[in-house]
């Protein structure tokens, strides 16, 4: 009953322009006007954001922990995908 | 501790009143610290409160210096008796349920919202400085304030049926809103304080909007109260006072 008229919203910042919004938590909100302000006043306490996003959790499609094995395990033997092995020329500086 | 008096002039109570109707407003939302419907309200709450004790804060400091006799901003708030806060009646009324709480912050920011945007022509410079920082607190509350009277107004039975009797009650303490004494007179003539009548047409859209909004009927004219700028207060003052400032009295200079 109280999850049905204050569904669960997910809040995303964007704390620098230029950066992208980060999930930083949930928030109970009747509709999507006070979920942004329970947003603002719940996470923006120091200072943190110049942009937010409200999605309603039950918007969300999440992956399946029992699957972790099938989604995420064959990426286990494939370390030439991370630029580790790649030597960068000293022009190029820091990246 | 006992108590102070000030030897007060039309610009040190004017001072005052802002000063006094922002501390026992703050005061009486930080009453919901950990009693608020749900966390994310508690916090949207203590965070107006402690938006007003900021404002208060720093026109207690303002009031301090216009005085001049070396007084902080903790002697004005804590060591003035009621008779001498000269804070708007609306600000002292107990806190109430959810929706009086609602309501009378929609009313008090949708007067002061108007109020500190005129302020920022203040020939007082350090009252423009306050009101550049308060119009976009108050511009929040009553954004916040607003949206919740909406919901509460349109929502449930019993949600309007509670908006109803807290703006019954209310609504009679509007009028103080407005009041202009030889004090307020003083101030609009220096260019102090702006006068409320300029005030008054915007309050009235802002009302319009959100009451038909909320689809709830805008009250009809009353009888109002009136007495807090002369320091006549409610009975609640008293009691609210002696919680605020017994810790400073009792121990007078106790430091965190």
């Amino acid at each position: 009953m109280a999850e049905a008229k204050m569904p669960l919203w997910e809040v995303f910042i964007r704390s620098r322009t230029g950066l992208a919004h980060r999930h930083v938590g949930s928030v109970h909100a009747a509709d999507a006007e006070m979920a942004l302000q329970a947003a603002r006043d719940t996470y923006t306490r120091r200072g943190e954001g110049l942009s937010i996003w409200v999605v309603p959790s039950a918007a969300i499609t999440a992956s399946d922990p029992a699957e972790k094995g099938p989604l995420f395990e064959p990426t286990a033997s494939k370390i030439y995908r991370h630029p580790s092995f790649y030597e960068i020329p000293e022009e190029v500086g820091h990246m | 501790m006992t108590t102070i008096h000030l030897e007060e002039t039309p610009h040190l109570t004017y001072v005052l009143r802002l000063a006094d109707s922002a501390l026992v407003l703050s005061h009486r939302l930080s009453e919901w610290c950990g009693h608020a419907p749900m966390l994310e309200e508690d916090l949207a709450l203590t965070n107006i409160a402690l938006d007003l004790l900021g404002q208060a804060r720093l026109l207690y400091e303002h009031a301090a210096a216009l005085e001049g006799h070396g007084r902080s901003e903790d002697d004005l708030a804590y060591l003035r008796d009621a008779p001498q806060f000269k804070n708007l009646l609306i600000c002292e009324l107990p806190r109430g349920d959810f929706a009086f709480t609602v309501v009378r912050q929609t009313l008090v920011s949708a007067f002061f919202h108007p109020f500190w945007q005129l302020a920022r022509s203040s020939t007082d410079r350090t009252l423009v400085a306050i009101a550049e920082k308060a119009e976009k607190e108050v511009a929040y509350h009553l954004r916040h304030a607003g949206a919740w009277l909406v919901r509460l107004g349109d929502g449930t039975e019993e949600s309007r049926r509670r908006t109803l009797e807290a703006l019954d009650t209310l609504w009679p303490y509007t009028g103080e809103l407005f009041e202009v004494d030889e004090v307020g007179e003083a101030m609009i003539e220096a260019g102090i304080g702006p006068d409320p009548a300029s005030i008054r047409p915007v309050f009235e859209d802002t009302l319009d909007r959100l009451f038909a909004e909320a689809d709830l009927p805008r009250p009809a004219p009353t009888w109002m109260q009136t007495g807090g700028l002369r320091g006549v207060h409610t009975e609640h003052l008293g009691h609210m006072l002696a919680v605020m400032q017994h810790l400073p009295r009792a121990y007078p200079g106790a430091r965190w």
